[in-house]
């Protein structure tokens, strides 16, 4: 019988990265501050002290090259786990994850592959400083060969983070900044896995669907109570893994439903949001009652913390979308 | 050590064979006869193998392809370093160190034709596929060193590049990486003096690019590139450095790109005639020709019977490039993943009856 203890999300990242390393020498963890510090928002504390200066590397400042160096590793028989410090510095890095470990595979036939997780915390709502707010995991939803993966409490964070070190393909694996210590559940010790690519039904109902990810999910719940008051049976999926995306259970779950609502912090235009919408057209269109509808920023840069308000989503907007397709 | 007797800041070079062929008896690496007559076959090789990769694309049988014309003591003189176990990541202008470490002519020419099966090398070749974006091989080189280091295997990494990757970020992050972490690599600077029209000079305003590796404090050297046996004294010493624990070196062949960037490119604009003259009286394969027959282990006759040999085998790997079956709608989507998701299945359907012209419903 697994243990289990409450925790929040760092500590269960923290966990299964742990768990990994113990269970498989070959996983590495390396990133800037991540060992002697146990990493700016301690996710990674105390695995320097049990897994040395050769599993838990501080590495010099270079996000290019801790991706990089992570890709030659996982060719020769490693398991990296990288850690960006924020989703903003992950750019320098982005040609090594565009043009190297989404296409090793595909570019030697099979023969090489890049079994490498890199992780980063994302998101808004955190009140940080510039670069520290991005969600530009659209980004990496439009390269194949890359697994997108977004945890939304601790508990899928730890079946996840341990699916996507076991993955035989390259990961980005982020983290909500906002959920790190916001949410406390049980969480078992030991072998726990959630699968990659399946979307998770957080919560059944018979009117509309609302899709989300990440930070978005307690924002989701919140308008569900409030929709809840107003006599709507709101339907919640949780996609887990952006891409390749479960559209098994998004267009099954809008069939059902006949109304979707879409939930993405990020910027509107050419979010991962459109592409859901797109999907449902071409898969639902018939069961459709309402338009799909996408509550999303505004297609600005996240403001700093005094103007975050107009970025960042709410329950109550998200209450307005549920309110606009059920209206239409 | 000849790190510690060619410094790069002072303008030394390190050369064995001159020009004409003379060797430098001090200096003269040790190699038995047989392993320096298999070199000299394989400079030929590459010699005669890319100038018919020039004219399949003249021809239309091959796509943009860039030659390796006079930097074949430069590719293959470090690849005579290695041991088995011991990987080579490249560039994209290495035709010579891969037909060392075990890609044959007809995989190469398969992957200039534009097939990806060109990059499915043999069990136990350890080398990775070509990297076209410039630089961003160097970072892989370093992470493939660290995993034989950390697993205390005595292993290194032979990672090529040329002039123009020293201006990009990765070089600098990767050598910096690689001095900090102590990884066993040896870093080949194929310096052939333009990075496509840009001249060496506009690359950077230090005088050598050996001497970057002063900067991450590793030793550094540059090389005759032209020379093959200073190229491999130099990797041997590298070599032995990174199975030792001693961590990387940055080796600069200093070498001259006789052919053009590559097939689209067109170097009478930007490069001098007497500069190809200059370059051309210091070929890399006619000075080892020179050496060899002083040694008497080469001669005319076998000249002659070697140089028809190479072309009967180029010409077979070209029957059997060009014989290779194109790829299925499935190899073009079935590596994207290990497991094919849902989406990629549909989307094989999907095209498979639009392209059969039933994709009206």
């Amino acid at each position: 019988m697994a243990e289990m203890t409450v925790m929040n999300m760092v500590s269960a990242i923290n966990l299964a990265l742990r768990e990994e390393m113990e269970r498989d020498q070959r996983v590495i963890v390396l990133g800037e501050d991540v060992g002697l510090d146990g990493g700016v928002f301690r996710v990674t504390e105390g695995l320097y002290d049990r897994f040395g200066a050769s599993r838990v590397i501080d590495t010099p400042l270079a996000e290019s090259a801790i991706v990089g160096a992570s890709i030659g590793m996982a060719i020769n028989g490693l398991r990296p786990v990288a850690e960006v410090q924020f989703m903003g510095f992950m750019y320098p890095a982005l040609n090594q994850l565009i043009s190297h470990a989404a296409r090793m595979r595909n570019r030697s036939r099979g023969r090489l592959s890049v079994p490498m997780v890199v992780r980063a915390p994302y998101g808004a709502g955190v009140k940080a400083l510039e670069h520290h707010s991005e969600s530009t995991e659209a980004l990496f939803c439009q390269i194949p060969g890359l697994t997108v993966v977004v945890p939304s409490t601790p508990l899928e964070v730890k079946g996840l983070l341990t699916s996507s070190i076991r993955d035989p393909d390259p990961v980005i694996f982020l983290e909500p900044t906002r959920s790190y210590r916001l949410l406390k559940e049980e969480v078992p010790d030991g072998e726990y896995l959630v699968p990659l690519r399946k979307a998770r039904m957080v919560q059944d109902g018979k009117d509309v669907t609302v899709i989300g990810w990440g930070a978005m999910l307690p924002l989701i719940q919140k308008a569900v109570e409030d929709a809840k008051a107003e006599g709507i049976s709101v339907e919640v999926l949780d996609l887990r893994t952006l891409s390749p995306l479960d559209w098994e259970k998004v267009i099954g779950s809008v069939r059902k439903t006949g109304r979707a609502v879409v939930v993405q912090e990020a910027p509107r235009t050419c979010g991962l949001a459109a592409e859901i919408a797109a999907r449902i057209g071409e898969s639902a269109l018939l069961s459709l009652k309402a338009p799909v509808e996408r509550v999303t920023a505004p297609d600005i840069t996240v403001p700093l913390p005094k103007g975050e308000n107009y970025y960042y989503i709410s329950p109550a907007r998200i209450l307005n979308g549920i309110r606009r397709v059920m209206s239409f | 050590m000849l790190v510690d007797d060619f410094d790069p800041l002072k303008g030394q070079m390190l050369q064995i064979l001159d020009r004409e062929g003379n060797v430098n008896k001090e200096l003269e690496p040790n190699i038995d006869a047989e392993m320096l007559v298999r070199a000299y076959k394989a400079m030929m090789l590459t010699r005669i193998g890319d100038e018919k990769a020039v004219r399949l694309q003249r021809q239309g049988r091959m796509g943009a392809y860039p030659p390796s014309k006079g930097q074949e003591a430069s590719q293959i003189g470090p690849a005579m370093a290695l041991d088995k176990d011991d990987w080579t990541v490249w560039a994209f202008r290495e035709m010579g160190a891969l037909l060392w470490r075990g890609v044959p002519l007809w995989q190469q020419y398969l992957y200039w034709m534009g097939n990806e099966e060109g990059s499915n090398y043999a069990e136990g070749v350890n080398v990775t596929p070509s990297v076209v974006p410039v630089g961003s091989q160097v970072p892989h080189a370093v992470g493939i060193a660290y995993a034989m280091k950390y697993r205390k295997e005595k292993s290194a990494v032979l990672c090529f590049f040329g002039d123009g990757a020293t201006s990009e970020g990765d070089f600098h992050e990767a050598l910096n990486f690689s001095g900090v972490l102590r990884t066993p690599n040896i870093f080949v600077c194929q310096n052939n003096q333009y990075a496509i029209s840009l001249p060496r000079e506009r690359q950077t305003a230090a005088r050598s690019l050996a001497q970057k590796a002063v900067a991450y404090g590793i030793p550094g050297i540059q090389v005759d590139g032209n020379d093959v046996l200073a190229l491999y004294a130099a990797a041997v010493e590298a070599a032995a450095r990174a199975r030792s624990g001693g961590g990387p070196t940055l080796i600069e062949s200093y070498t001259y790109r006789l052919g053009d960037h590559t097939t689209s490119d067109d170097a009478t604009r930007y490069r001098k005639e007497q500069e190809l003259t200059y370059w051309e009286a210091r070929d890399p394969i006619a000075r080892f020709r020179t050496y060899l027959k002083e040694r008497k282990l080469w001669d005319d006759g076998k000249e002659q019977a070697y140089r028809t040999a190479a072309e009967a085998e180029v010409e077979e790997a070209v029957k059997k490039a060009e014989s290779f079956p194109p790829p299925t709608i499935e190899d073009a989507f079935r590596f994207t993943y290990q497991t094919m998701s849902v989406n990629l299945k549909e989307q094989i359907e999907f095209l498979r009856r639009d392209l059969s012209g039933k994709g009206d419903g």
